[in-house]
């Protein structure tokens, strides 16, 4: 049968340009098999490794799709036309923030003009073709929360709060603690005792008296979540524990709103965009959270202040290009830091298609424990327990007592007890031998609750509870109610 | 940057038909000679799922723009849609779907009110996308 094949433009070059070239066969796939060994290159282009015909390639005969007339194996009379069509798709970004606000423009509420100080404000933003006037006027109708104001929540409302995001929502139940001014540059020496919603939203209104700041002192729980995330259209997390972290992207994943994710270790960082739309969440890259008191939050291992300003920047950059709708989220995409190294990396991330909350057969469709969820167990709460000040009294009537420090050696150096033995609890499992089963052990840490764990580990490796005393409040009490002259860190 | 030139009033045909359209994604043919568009036939979108940020030319209606213009001596030398509530620049999607050898036109679609029309082609395939100089002709063209 000679039938003549219709050819789209792409296709045409290795036929001098022909829009269509006449073949024989008696079914489609013998016409199109002589078309290709005509133009071999083609062969690619219209088929699969397993000979199947490409899913954007569409093949007609006459008027009928060959897929409604049997596949390739239809078959062909004299005179018969093919015709390869490619498939023609495409369309906008998926942006639910986007979808919102046109729905809101649809619903007849008015954008709000900038006023000329705004105007002033922005102005080099609204030079830049990515921004201009509809993009700042994004930015001032946008509503972002932020949860925690530390480290990553410093650099984060600082510089969303001077780009003219409208509404920042501040989580967050801390005071400011000298501590806390290595890193969390939002707040200063002026502030220390004060909540942190109070300092950073003086901050805010000094950079930028055009942003609402909506306070909620409170700890981040199960019970308030979701209706917090539902009034906002990004969540950005500066979290510094597991289970929060855990409860930040179910929150996210169950309201529909992106959670723009960092974290920050020592020296090394980690930024991402979770639940963008059909983008992986947080527990496609972690099912599981590590044991309890594997990873060291900041305040046990320390962190180089700059970290948070980086990671958190990271952060505050993904926040205003969802805002904007421009470039490329990192959506299915880990970006690793190392401060040290100088190095940025990035992993692609999968959508778990197993995943408890995000994947298609959810076990996860409320807010759970996340405290037992991460297996923080209640302390032993038969652990004996000595206040600094009775330490002391012991120590000097000259009982016998063995002082254990599970501190870092670093910590060490700063201040120690007198006559303490240092094994850091990472060290301890390994360093048994070592200690004394037959003394009354008080164990210390700098604030009381790492040697709790190590009291716990001790109590599992056969050490009698009954010799084992942990120090209330830790060598952060014995400075504060005993030795003055011993410094607080 | 090449160029492809476009009669101001086909151009301003296509941003009608996007805010027609609006708030969905409406899609269409360019019809011409390389680097020229003549005409323009407008297609309905297939993707009833999610039109307002997706768009698919049913391909029968290609099998028959392309017959009619291989019949008048015409080439289908594009495409266009438009973007609603979104700028006129190619999406992650819109990179992935396209086909090298076409000019691509995206308008975008701001509020109902036509925005901006750009021009792109996808031929180099570690490049995401190359923008094409639109050449708006005079009326009489």
């Amino acid at each position: 049968m000679a039938v003549r094949v219709h050819l789209p433009g792409p296709l045409r070059a290795p036929f001098g340009g022909a829009s269509s070239v006449v073949v024989e066969g008696g079914d489609v796939r013998a016409a199109l098999d002589q078309l290709v060994a005509r133009a071999p290159a083609l062969a690619a282009q219209l088929f699969d490794g397993g000979g199947a015909l490409r899913s954007y390639v569409n093949v007609y005969v006459n008027d009928e799709d060959v897929r409604s007339l049997g596949g390739l194996s239809a078959p062909l009379k004299d005179g018969d036309t093919i015709s390869l069509v490619p498939s023609i798709a495409g369309g906008a970004d998926d942006d639910k923030l986007a979808a919102a606000q046109a729905a809101m423009r649809r619903a007849g509420k008015v954008e709000l003009p900038l006023s000329h100080e705004e105007v002033r404000r922005y102005s080099r933003h609204l030079i830049l073709p990515e921004v201009g006037l509809a993009g700042q006027v994004k930015l001032k109708q946008a509503r972002v929360l932020l949860i925690g104001v530390g480290g990553l929540g410093s650099p984060l409302a600082l510089y969303l709060a001077a780009a003219g995001v409208g509404t920042l929502g501040l989580v967050d139940a801390d005071v400011v603690d000298e501590t806390n001014l290595q890193r969390q540059v939002i707040h200063g020496t002026k502030d220390v005792g004060r909540p942190k919603l109070d300092s950073a939203e003086a901050r805010i209104r000094d950079i930028n008296p055009n942003v609402t700041v909506e306070k909620h002192e409170t700890m981040l729980t199960s019970a308030n979540a979701l209706d917090l995330f539902a009034r906002y259209d990004v969540v950005a997390d500066g979290t510094d524990n597991f289970p929060t972290r855990y409860l930040v992207n179910d929150a996210c994943v169950l309201t529909g709103k992106p959670n723009v994710y960092g974290s920050i270790f020592r020296f090394e960082g980690q930024a991402s965009v979770f639940a963008l739309g059909d983008g992986p969440c947080y527990r496609c890259l972690y099912p599981e959270p590590p044991p309890p008191g594997m990873v060291p939050s900041c305040a046990e291992g320390g962190v180089l202040g700059i970290l948070p300003g980086i990671v958190g920047l990271l952060q505050a950059n993904e926040v205003v290009k969802l805002v904007l709708g421009v470039g490329t989220p990192l959506a299915g995409r880990l970006l690793l830091f190392d401060a040290l190294a100088m190095s940025f990396r990035e992993l692609k991330l999968r959508k778990d298609p197993n995943c408890p909350v995000c994947g298609p057969n959810p076990t996860v469709t409320e807010l759970i424990d996340y405290e037992a969820f991460c297996g923080f167990e209640p302390a032993p709460a038969d652990a004996r327990t000595i206040t600094a000040r009775e330490l002391k009294a012991r120590l000097d009537r000259g009982e016998e007592v063995a002082l254990l420090d599970v501190r870092e050696p670093q910590e060490f150096d700063l201040c120690r007890l007198p006559g303490s033995t240092l094994v850091p609890l990472g060290e301890l499992p390994s360093k048994l031998s070592e200690l004394d089963s037959t003394k009354e052990l008080v164990v210390h840490c700098r604030t009381g609750k790492r040697s709790l764990q190590a009291i716990e580990l001790l109590r599992q490796a056969g050490f009698s509870p009954a010799r084992l005393v942990n120090l209330e409040g830790g060598i952060d009490a014995w400075a504060r109610d005993v030795d003055p002259s011993m410094p607080r860190y | 940057m090449s160029a492809l030139r476009i009669p101001a009033a086909l151009a301003e045909a296509i941003r009608a038909h996007g805010r027609e359209t609006y708030p969905h994604e409406c899609c269409g043919f360019l019809l011409g000679a390389p680097g020229e568009v003549r005409e323009i036939a407008r297609a309905s979108n297939a993707r009833e799922d999610s039109p307002q940020n997706r768009y698919l030319i049913p391909p029968i209606e290609f099998v028959r723009v392309q017959r009619d213009a291989d019949a008048r001596g015409l080439d289908v030398i594009g495409f266009y849609h438009s973007h609603p509530d979104h700028p006129a620049r190619p999406s992650a999607f819109d990179r992935e779907q396209a086909w090298p050898g076409y000019a691509y036109l995206i308008a975008a679609v701001e509020g109902g009110l036509p925005g901006e029309l750009r021009g792109f082609r996808f031929d180099a395939p570690d490049e995401p996308f190359a923008e094409i100089e639109l050449d708006p002709l005079a009326e009489e063209v």
